[in-house]
């Protein structure tokens, strides 16, 4: 039961994430690049002023998957190296934090594009 | 022709359609919200298996990242994509598949200037502007802390 | 010689004849309303070829290859061929034709290239500048989604104003004399630009160009809209040709019930999920060889104009956030000389 209240949590907050950038791509002319730059800097911004985290700390994944919460675990790795290396962490914390999703990403990018290729569309 | 910039502009404007809102919000709320509920599901899991939090969470990162450049090669990623708008974009699956489409794309301008150099050619930019937020919010950060 | 009627229209005075021409599309296009009329449809739209690039030159090769053929023709007696495209510095044309040993002239204008090409052709074989010239162009959707929007496999998301580039080539043989159908006159068109920047709304960039190409032809020739079978522009979609008919309305140019647009034609726009409609070169070039020219040859179609609209930015020249200059040429075609 409580797996199933986590899951409809993270539906709603991620639905609604997503639905949020369903209305720019309908309503206004920002391409989904600009989209996608100004979710992770509006996670940044929200995480700063610690006002992401009470939404990671509810919808779980809701808030954690789509791109604000990139943005959110960048400013969390900042905040955390801040403390332990000082100025420093300010430029390492960021990439640290976001690391694995970074290099799976590419990763993967190279894997796949090793075995398969763009199939045209009809 | 007998008219102007900004009054052709406005008959532009009547001729082109709006996107069917009432279709593209809902199914961007339906796909999305699947995507986060399937990365919950993986967060339990991970959980059950006893990993702690912090990793359990970036693990689940690296499965939808796996799994939507697996999608991406199989050709089905941009599919769903045509269903599902935004609900495919904002996930960090949409930044898997924003990595590996170009990567894919730009294999045939060779390993290194095509694929290497090709592979952020849309999603660099929310790298470049996370990391320099980022940056620019540490060092904010650290001169509130010099004079506390 | 061809007669100058205006600042840019010429009428011509030979029988500059269609001597053959040839449709080759891709799997989506003849699944489309007009299938069965392209001479041939590649259910692999790579044609057997490791790039996007190198099926498009594929396109051209076969496209002018078949109408030789029709034409009973040999290479060597083709004096001149106008051939264009949409990929960077032309070479789906260069390349898919650099063995054909034909004088050639490369053009760039976008999406009206076969007009453009077609009245070039036209006006050299009227002078008796060639016996035959040759009018080829092409386009593909993947070389053109990978040079000017995205990676195939990437999930962006089309808007309803959005064309969808037809993979296809047509080309077209003209000879100094023949049994038609025939070339009676053409139109260079003027870069138009009324500001659209919508790289996604490329109809609406369009329809002011094939509006004043258009209305410059009828003006020239003293003719009505009526005085045609068909009036058939190039990719305009379903944006563009609303557009169009709102421009010719307020100059008194009532088009309502002759006017056609080959990316309207060539897909079933709700089921094939096109958006507004087909674009690029190969959508009219396709359209006019494998549709209107056999219909004027067959005589169902008499008298037609033929104005294929190109949009002339370039990925940098949107990126840099300037509007879309666009062109219109026009040809008119008839059965009788």
């Amino acid at each position: 039961m409580e797996l199933f209240i986590d899951c409809l949590k993270a539906f709603l907050v991620g639905g609604a994430l997503c639905a949020i950038g369903q209305v720019f791509i309908d309503y206004t002319k920002l391409t989904p690049a600009r989209i996608l730059v100004s979710y992770v800097v509006a996670g940044v911004i929200l995480g700063a002023l610690g006002l992401y985290q009470p939404l990671v700390d509810w919808a779980g994944a809701g808030a954690t998957v789509p791109l604000t919460g990139f943005g959110y675990n960048l400013a969390r790795g900042v905040k955390e190296a801040l403390a332990a290396d000082g100025l420093l962490g300010a430029l390492k914390g960021g990439l640290t934090a976001a690391s694995a999703g970074i290099a799976a990403a590419i990763f993967c990018g190279l894997l796949v594009a090793l075995v398969s290729r763009p199939k045209d569309k009809s | 022709m007998n008219i102007s910039k900004q009054e052709y502009g406005e008959l532009t404007k009547k001729a082109s359609p709006n996107s069917k809102s009432y279709i593209t919000i809902p199914s961007a709320f339906l796909v999305g919200g699947l995507i986060c509920v399937i990365g919950q599901l993986l967060f339990a899991l991970y959980r059950r298996m006893g990993m702690i939090p912090m990793d359990a969470s970036t693990l689940v990162s690296i499965t939808l990242v796996a799994a939507s450049a697996v999608l991406t090669g199989l050709n089905v990623y941009d599919n769903i994509a045509k269903f599902g708008g935004a609900g495919t974009l904002v996930p960090i699956t949409g930044f898997a598949n924003a990595v590996v489409s170009p990567a894919l794309e730009f294999k045939s301008e060779g390993f290194v200037l095509g694929l290497g150099a090709k592979l952020f050619i849309i999603a660099g930019p929310v790298i470049v502007y996370g990391v320099s937020a980022s940056i620019l919010y540490g060092a904010i950060l650290f001169c509130i802390r010099l004079f506390q | 010689m061809s007669e100058k009627l205006s600042h840019s229209t010429y009428r011509m005075t030979g029988r500059p004849s269609l001597r053959s021409f040839a449709a080759v599309v891709g799997k989506k296009e003849g699944e489309g309303p007009l299938g069965p009329c392209f001479d041939q449809v590649f259910e692999d739209t790579t044609l057997g070829m490791e790039t996007w690039e190198k099926a498009e030159s594929q396109l051209q090769k076969e496209a002018v290859s078949l109408a030789l053929k029709k034409a009973e023709l040999l290479n060597s007696q083709i004096d001149v061929l106008f051939a264009g495209d949409l990929l960077n510095q032309c070479i789906g044309s260069s390349f898919g034709l650099r063995e054909l040993n034909i004088p050639f002239v490369g053009l760039y204008g976008a999406c009206s290239t076969m007009a453009e090409s077609l009245a070039l052709a036209s006006l050299f074989a009227d002078n008796r500048l060639a016996d035959h010239a040759m009018a080829v162009t092409s386009s593909h959707f993947a070389s053109a989604e990978r040079q000017f929007r995205f990676p195939l496999e990437y999930g962006g998301v089309r808007t309803p104003t959005a064309q969808w580039t037809v993979t296809g080539s047509g080309a077209a043989v003209v000879s100094a004399d023949g049994e038609g159908p025939y070339v009676r006159g053409v139109t260079l068109g003027r870069i138009q630009d009324m500001g659209i920047n919508d790289i996604n709304n490329m109809g609406a960039a369009m329809a002011p160009a094939a509006a004043s190409t258009i209305k410059q032809y009828l003006m020239d020739t003293g003719t009505r809209p009526q005085d045609y079978d068909g009036i058939y522009t190039g990719d305009l979609g379903m944006v563009g040709s609303e557009l169009l008919l709102q421009l010719l309305s307020r100059e008194d140019v009532n088009l309502e019930g002759v006017h056609q647009d080959c990316g309207l034609l060539i897909f079933d726009r709700e089921r094939q999920d096109v958006h507004a409609g087909g674009s690029g070169c190969g959508c009219s070039g396709s359209v006019l060889c494998g549709h209107i020219l056999p219909r004027l040859r067959e005589g169902s179609l008499k008298n037609v104009l033929f104005i294929a609209t190109g949009a002339l930015m370039s990925p940098t020249s949107m990126q840099q956030g300037e509007t879309i200059p666009s062109i219109a040429h026009l040809v008119h075609l008839s059965r009788e000389p």
